[in-house]
């Protein structure tokens, strides 16, 4: 589709002439497949029977499109699309790097497992109320944000996401939904409103909010005023987003009020989009500035890691303690954006991907426990592994993915970032992340312990026979089989094969610190 | 004018400031409201206010004829100002139902989700 469209006098020159080739629309094609399926279900809304499968089609889409735009932009380099074709910065538009376009395929393919288990779970009354609308225009607010080469477009994403995660999270309102929808939408409204402050400070002093303009005024030496503050007020913001210390006691007290799915895709894109969010705007457009304030970073990533995994340690609720390790996990992310060197970003960027995948993975299997045993209390868990050993092994392979053990994804996360601190001599923060290792090691075996090893809810003796659990219905079995089957695989295989992850995060690192490709392609004029 | 517009921005931040700390839900909400205001203001004034004439370019001419007002900061704040009131919206509906289901406008106990007296998690079997 070569547009050729009526002739346009330019009197300005500040069009683009060169024809749209249809692979550029691959660029929007993220946010636009979620955007018309979140129309298309919102109007199919009363006939339930349908919308599950739907989503999953739109899901898939989704993950292709996301799929084909990571194989360009590796192919070459950053692309970029302005709306309206006119010439950057003026026109919104949308820069994809390759960290951008490896986080929004990986949250692709979490929405798409993730569709497959709603399938079996949602009800009709959620689906009445458009459970599958929010859940799809929240993907198109998680791709946006991920795509968007435009400071105020993301706050615009932000925004998009969040309303909609709104919806998914009090979908349902029971009592403990309306507690934990309170701390939650209150404390990420005040984040957002914070990163717009910020932005706006940004506008006033450097009169674009292009981020391959701003890069370059920042960059260009010549702006006076307060960019420090500018880049703390960015990293204050995304941090609460991204759920850090001490801002992070928003997420235990909602993450595990949802419905299972629900929590699951939260944990898993949420807190990720603030981390890309942080690497983007404090890392990639405020370099110079978070050199300046890197001490402060490194002393809340060491402590978001430690509060983190105590709190987990001090849990009953299994999502309880799953919400304290996302917080834990996100503390190792912080720790690499405080060093801030090439094989740092590659190891955030590769702990970003395992945390999504494994997170998301944790809170389905939750779910299939809340199932089997009408609890998620760890005394009132137990006997899985006589019914279940399959369920259990997968659990135990997801246990050691999270606690930063071979050979699993989250174990060359850990040691790409323990590599970056030692590299740096950082001693005491490669010990925050082993420490934190440890007692993330120890919090989930005693999960995996009382929940599969032990014969039944506490109390029942050793060698007792087997506790009853709830049998599953046959299409539930099958749906938790596949979204969690497909999750563990992609975790054990990324820890075998980790080369080509570790090799695109590498490129995507280096896309972020040296961002001169992202430059050229907003300012190339071709595309 | 920008530094008075500037001391209002700062009014405005400090009063939702200290509605936002208020623990009651209602005083929260406003906090809120005024809050998405003082950063409207802020852009408002971030985009430089200049008493110029309005951004048309004249019909004989191809680009303006001298200084102009900035037109961005009102298109960023109609956007701002539509999501923050839908947002609002949102949070006014919430805190009503809260407040119909848990009984409760004082976020000190709004413990549902996370219960006061729960006991310790298990140390053995």
């Amino acid at each position: 589709m070569a547009s050729k469209g009526p002739e346009i006098t330019d009197v300005t020159g500040i069009l683009v002439n060169a024809d749209l080739q249809l692979a550029d629309f691959l660029i929007v094609a993220p946010v636009v497949i979620p955007i018309l399926f979140s129309a298309l279900l919102l109007m199919l809304r009363t006939r339930p029977a349908t919308q599950g499968r739907i989503a999953i089609i739109g899901m898939a889409l989704l993950a292709l499109a996301c799929f084909g735009l990571l194989q360009r932009v590796l192919d070459t380099g950053p692309v970029t699309m302005t709306m309206g074709r006119w010439v950057p910065p003026f026109g919104i538009s949308f820069s994809v790097d390759i960290a951008g376009a490896l986080l929004a395929f990986t949250s692709s393919v979490i929405a798409f497992v993730g569709s497959i288990y709603a399938n079996s779970t949602a009800s009709k009354l959620e689906m009445r109320y458009g459970f599958y609308p929010f859940f799809m225009a929240m993907m198109a607010g998680v791709s946006g944000a991920f795509l968007t080469g435009d400071l105020f477009n993301l706050y615009v994403w932000f925004e998009v996401l969040l309303i909609s995660s709104f919806g998914m999270i009090v979908l349902g309102s029971e009592k403990n939904q309306l507690d934990g929808t309170m701390k939650y939408a209150f404390l990420n409204l005040v984040a957002t409103t914070m990163f717009l402050m910020a932005t706006g400070y940004t506008y006033g002093l450097t009169g674009t909010l292009n981020m391959a303009d701003i890069w370059t005024k920042v960059n260009s030496g010549l702006l006076e005023g307060p960019v420090t503050t500018i880049a703390v007020l960015f990293f204050l913001a995304f941090a609460m987003k991204a759920a850090a210390f001490p801002m992070n006691f928003w997420l235990p007290a909602s993450y595990h009020t949802p419905k299972f799915l629900v929590s699951a895709v939260f944990a898993g894109l949420l807190t990720k989009v603030g981390v890309y969010a942080l690497l983007r705007v404090t890392l990639m457009l405020f370099a110079d500035q978070r050199d300046l304030f890197a001490e402060i970073i490194a002393w809340i990533a060491a402590l978001t890691m430690i509060a983190g995994v105590l709190g987990a340690l001090a849990q009953n609720d299994i999502r309880r303690i799953f919400g304290y390790l996302v917080i834990s996990g996100i503390g190792t992310m912080l720790a690499g954006l405080a060093i801030g060197s090439v094989t740092a970003i590659t190891g955030i960027l590769v702990y970003a991907v395992h945390s999504m995948i494994v997170m998301t993975a944790l809170y389905l299997a939750a779910g299939v426990v809340g199932r089997m045993m009408n609890s998620n209390d760890l005394r009132q868990v137990g006997g899985i592994y006589a019914a279940s050993p399959m369920f259990a092994a997968g659990f135990l392979i997801l246990a050691l993915s999270v606690s930063g053990l071979p050979p699993t994804s989250g174990f060359w996360g850990k040691f790409i970032l323990v590599k970056a601190t030692v590299e740096l001599g950082a001693w005491w923060l490669t010990a925050a992340i082993l420490i934190s290792g440890l007692l993330t090691s120890i919090a989930i075996f005693r999960v995996w312990i009382f929940t599969f090893w032990r014969g039944g809810p506490s109390g029942t003796r050793d060698g007792a026979e087997a506790w009853k659990v709830e049998p599953l219905n046959q299409e539930y079995q099958l749906a938790a089989f596949i979204s969690l089957g497909v999750l563990v695989l992609a975790t054990f295989a990324l820890g075998v094969f980790p080369e080509v992850l570790i090799g695109t995060a590498a490129d995507g690192a280096k896309g972020l610190l040296y961002p001169t490709g992202y430059i050229e392609s907003v300012f190339g004029g071709t595309q | 004018m920008e530094i008075a517009l500037a001391l209002l921005v700062g009014c405005f931040f400090t009063v939702s400031i200290y509605l936002l700390l208020s623990k009651y839900v209602i005083r929260i909400l406003l906090g809120v409201a005024i809050l998405g205001n003082a950063v409207n203001l802020l852009i408002f004034t971030a985009g430089r206010l200049t008493k110029e004439i309005p951004p048309i370019i004249p019909e004989a001419l191809q680009v303006p004829d001298g200084i102009i007002a900035n037109p961005l900061p009102q298109a960023l704040i109609l956007t701002a100002i539509v999501i923050s009131f839908s947002f609002f919206a949102f949070l006014l509906v919430l805190g009503y139902r809260a407040f119909q289901d848990l009984n409760t406008d004082d976020t000190d106990s709004m413990r549902f989700a996370e219960p006061v007296d729960e006991p310790n998690p298990p140390l053995g079997y």
